[in-house]
């Protein structure tokens, strides 16, 4: 403490709010925490990566997001990715899709295909996937709102080509309450939200063992303006609701910890978010086992995508992103995350060109070929610095989620809109800070140039691709056996209404090519719709 | 006559769930004296031109960053004239490309701001169109 009066610099205080020293020493590490938490990866509490060898036996998963247009279209891009080395895929919907509706609904208009794929039944998964090897390549749904019809189609399609669903892996989104805070892909109210990813889990637990049913984001709680300490903090208040629900369901804490999984945020200082994950990923093993019990090691892993960095480019000089991007994915590397994916360098225009998307690809495969970052594990680790912050930084996180406690917890304070309101005021703050140069960025409050529209290649849309989406979804409801889709949605109400799991009812509809949107309304004939809490 | 404070709608459009813009303009007009009305998300342009008229706005500023802006400021003309709403000031912000800006600009809207205009840009194009005497 004081460091800066003893010198003549001016003081330096990172996001999270912690001082920086100009030197630090052993000293430090030890005043701040000590060393018992470093260890060994692999071994409880995992802060230098939840497997012993990590990237030597296994390198990240290199997962782009990417999504567009119809499911013939997004196949293409898929198999695009992948012939370029790409090892994941991450599905992107479109807002229609996200939000429940089909292409044909009236709020659709302007908006089927135009963000993500368009997936209206069964059909669109089933051309979205072709040719794919599901156990070479594993998916990754990035859907939530309308996240159990969606795993529900993913597993009726795999089940179609012949997969056993008890040994698929992938990952679906799934994470209702920051879309709460951020994204915006809401439908139901709070409550039943979070008995819906309750389900999901319950359903997974007991029949897709492998797959991994919820990703918890910090990451875009972070990009509406949260700071490094309050994205981990909320992320852990949030992954603890489903937890506690799924608990007071009969099931034990290792029956499903280990298949939670998280997505966190790459951009901001480098040292900060390193710590960040050291930190994120000690004090998550400490909550599973110290308040929940869980024996066995994998339910205290923190599994993540690092990855995006969105928040960090920017529109002006565009290029200037790649750059941005290289470090970022630097960052996530240093990080131990299992899964790397990068915003790419036009992304504040346009949906990734294939270039763009290639760059990024090839930004991520330097790293783990010319670089060394394979190498070893924890590259950083032992560092006075490195250390020192992500003791200090596991308190602040720990912080975080005591104040959401005081407050009367996560769901609440969602509900309530007080978490919003917090993140957006914050968000605010940090835009007036750069409005008048006291947060620094390139291009745009410092070294600016007088630029042309920068020479961005505009993903063109597809209007009459998705025209023939919303015909391919006519004429599937017209050929389709209609009774069956009655009897399965029937079903489905009536497992809602009475509070059953209604994972099973959802795969039967699916089955029957019952729709996206027919699926939703049913549920939200029960569950009611959300509405939005404005604070200001 | 006590002159009244501007009356300002901040409306999201369609489907897109990006409101970090919206609500940082929304706190910096209500810092600069303005009446705000944030709609919140998901609404249809019918939605935002009611509640442009039952709130009697001065300006109608509507955020798009799902690259939508076109067929739903389409829609939002039509609307306009049939709500009578073609006295206010109509903005659009976003990340609209600099292509689409005079489209929009046929389409009526007064004005276009992306993240490169500064805040006090919008407070002024908003005061200069709607001085108050």
């Amino acid at each position: 403490m004081g460091m800066s009066n003893e010198s003549s610099v001016p003081p330096v205080i990172n996001e999270s709010g912690i001082e920086i020293k100009p030197l630090y020493t052993e000293d430090d590490v030890v005043e701040s925490g000590g060393t018992e938490g470093i260890g060994v990866s692999g071994q409880f509490p995992f802060t230098r990566g939840i497997h012993p060898l990590m990237y030597r036996k296994r390198p990240w998963t290199m997962r782009q997001y990417a999504g567009f247009a119809t499911p013939e279209e997004t196949n293409k891009r898929f198999h695009y990715l992948i012939r370029n080395g790409q090892t994941g895929l991450n599905v992107a919907f479109d807002l229609p899709t996200q939000t429940g509706l089909d292409s044909d609904d009236e709020m659709a208009a302007g908006e089927v295909g135009r963000v993500g794929m368009a997936v209206d039944t069964l059909a669109d998964f089933e051309t979205a996937f072709e040719g794919i090897d599901l156990e070479k390549i594993t998916v990754s749904l990035t859907i939530n709102g309308a996240a159990a019809v969606l795993i529900a189609m993913y597993f009726a399609m795999a089940e179609k080509r012949g997969y056993d669903i008890r040994k698929l892996r992938g990952t679906a989104q799934n994470d209702i309450l920051k879309e709460f805070i951020g994204r915006g892909t809401w439908i139901f109210p709070v409550e039943p939200s979070i008995k819906l990813i309750g389900d999901t889990i319950e359903y997974c637990a007991h029949n897709a063992p492998l797959y991994s049913p919820v990703s918890v984001c910090g990451y875009h709680i972070r990009e509406s303006g949260a700071n490094p300490v309050q994205e981990m903090g909320y992320a852990f208040c949030i992954a603890q609701a489903y937890i506690d629900h799924v608990l007071e369901r009969g099931l034990d804490i290792d029956d499903f910890a280990s298949r939670l999984s998280f997505n966190f945020d790459i951009h901001g200082n480098l040292f900060e978010q390193v710590a960040k994950f050291r930190a994120g990923r000690r004090l998550w093993a400490k909550i599973i086992r110290n308040k929940y019990g869980a024996k066995n090691p994998r339910s205290m892993w923190l599994r993540m995508i690092a990855g995006g960095g969105g928040g960090g480019l920017t529109i002006e000089q565009p290029e200037n992103n790649i750059v941005r991007g290289a470090y970022y994915a630097l960052i996530s590397a240093l990080s131990g995350t299992q899964t790397m994916a990068l915003c790419s360098y036009d992304e504040a225009y346009t949906i990734p060109s294939e270039k763009a998307a290639r760059i990024s690809l090839r930004t991520m495969q330097i790293l783990m070929e010319e670089m060394g970052l394979c190498d070893t594990v924890d590259p950083l680790g032992g560092s006075y610095y490195v250390e020192t912050l992500t003791n200090q930084m596991e308190r602040k996180i720990r912080e975080v989620m005591e104040e959401v406690d005081r407050r009367g917890g996560i769901v609440r304070a969602v509900a309530e809109g007080h978490v919003q309101n917090a993140v957006s005021r914050q968000a605010y703050e940090n835009y007036r800070k750069l409005e008048r140069g006291e947060r620094k960025k390139v291009g745009v409050n410092c070294y600016r140039e007088e630029e042309e529209e920068p020479p961005i290649e505009f993903h063109p849309f597809m209007q009459a691709e998705c025209d023939a989406q919303i015909a391919k979804l006519r004429k599937i409801k017209s050929e389709r056996d209609n009774a069956r889709v009655k009897q399965a949605l029937d079903q489905l109400r009536r497992d809602a209404e009475s509070g059953r799991n209604v994972m099973p009812a959802i795969m039967e509809a699916v089955k029957a090519y019952a729709t996206t949107g027919e699926i939703t309304k049913c549920l939200v004939d029960v569950y009611g719709r959300y509405e939005e809490p404005i604070l200001f | 006559m006590t002159k009244r404070p501007l009356r300002v709608l901040i409306a999201k459009p369609g489907l897109d769930g990006h409101d970090v813009g919206a609500k940082i303009v929304t706190r910096f007009l209500m810092e600069n004296g303005c009446e705000v009305i944030y709609t919140g998300l998901r609404k249809s342009p019918k939605e935002i031109a009611v509640a442009a008229r039952d709130e009697d706005v001065d300006v109608i500023g509507l955020s798009i960053l799902s690259g939508s802006h076109l067929p739903l400021c389409r829609q939002f003309r039509d609307l306009r004239k049939q709500y009578q709403l073609e006295d206010k000031l109509w903005l659009v912000g976003g990340n609209i490309p600099a292509r689409d800006q005079e489209e929009l600009k046929k389409l009526g809207v007064d004005a276009v701001f992306t993240i490169k205009n500064s805040l006090q840009s919008i407070v002024e194009f908003i005061n200069q169109k709607k001085s108050w005497a």
